[in-house]
């Protein structure tokens, strides 16, 4: 059972990993996107935690749903909408009566890909998501399959988002999104190892 | 039912400068855009996308954007409202160009989205 106090751990840690590597983040954004995956995704994690911060005693559904929301209004770029869309579905998912986490990570993973039309390979965030999903079912999810995942990403030739415009100068370099994903599974474990 | 227009883009002065250029053409058509974050940064915003659906007369709209993450936050303020929102992947200033002044002509909808059918790019 995933609980709304293990949710708050989660998107905290997470929170702290995104405005610890920010400058890091908006670094690799920079050679094949627009330079500012770091930025977006601290403010929207500076917003999602102020969020958080007004809720006392909130259930799951709505430490997700507050989530989404502060991710949804506050990121601007791309990833405030796939983020976004992916704790709503967890939001919707727990609010239709699930509280285990397998189910809930697979309700975002479809939300990330309807919203963002990439598939696996593609050189985006999904490139953590579809392994770490499929890893999460098995129970096998650990610090060496996510950091094979985000380390995947880089001979990748992009399909979706802005490195896609840069063809084949994109490959070797790591996707931000997937990056970003990276420490958003990282988190969980650490959440999972304290629980 | 009347038609009406929107633009979105990830710079403010794109979206109003598009709509300026559209407006040309089409002076009886309800033009609305959202451009940029919510601070006036490069993005785009749900929040605006949503109000320049709401500011818009027509109560079903073809909505016209720049890049890709415009399209998912114009998908998710879509979602949300209560009107008929059409979403063409099209080049921006082209489509939206040749949408206003066939809307201003008085043609419909699928005549309209004929001559957009070319003009998707994205």
């Amino acid at each position: 059972m995933f609980t709304a106090q293990a949710a708050t751990t989660w998107l905290t840690k997470f929170g702290d990993a995104i405005a610890t590597n920010k400058a890091y983040l908006s670094d690799l954004d920079t050679p094949i996107g627009d330079g500012d995956h770091g930025n977006n995704m601290a403010r929207g994690m500076t917003a999602v935690q102020a969020a958080l911060a007004t809720q006392t005693d909130a259930d799951l559904t709505t430490v997700f749903k507050t989530v989404a929301m502060a991710l949804i209004s506050k990121v601007g770029g791309a990833s405030g909408p796939l983020y976004g869309t992916a704790f709503l579905e967890m939001a919707k998912a727990s609010k239709a009566g699930t509280t285990d986490l397998p189910t809930l990570l697979a309700a975002a993973l479809a939300g990330i890909e309807k919203r963002g039309g990439a598939q696996a390979g593609d050189k985006t965030m999904l490139d953590v998501w579809v392994p770490v999903v499929a890893a999460v079912q098995a129970d096998k999810l650990d610090a060496t399959l996510i950091a094979t995942a985000v380390d995947s990403t880089k001979p990748m030739i992009a399909k979706k988002g802005r490195a896609s415009y840069l063809g084949e100068r994109a490959i070797g370099h790591l996707d931000p999104g997937a990056v970003s994903s990276g420490y958003l599974f990282t988190a969980l474990l650490e959440t999972e190892a304290q629980a | 039912m009347s038609l009406g227009i929107v633009v979105v883009s990830h710079v403010p002065e794109i979206a109003a400068g598009v709509t300026t250029l559209i407006k040309q053409v089409a002076a009886d058509v309800s033009i609305t855009f959202a451009g940029g974050t919510d601070d006036q940064e490069v993005g785009t915003s749900m929040a605006k996308i949503s109000a320049a659906f709401d500011a818009n007369d027509a109560d079903e709209l073809l909505a016209f954007y720049d890049l890709g993450s415009a399209k998912m936050n114009l998908e998710m303020a879509i979602e949300m409202s209560d009107k008929t929102v059409h979403l063409y992947d099209t080049a921006l200033v082209e489509s939206a160009y040749t949408a206003a002044s066939l809307v201003q002509a008085g043609v419909d909808l699928a005549a309209v989205e004929a001559q957009l059918a070319p003009l998707k790019i994205k």
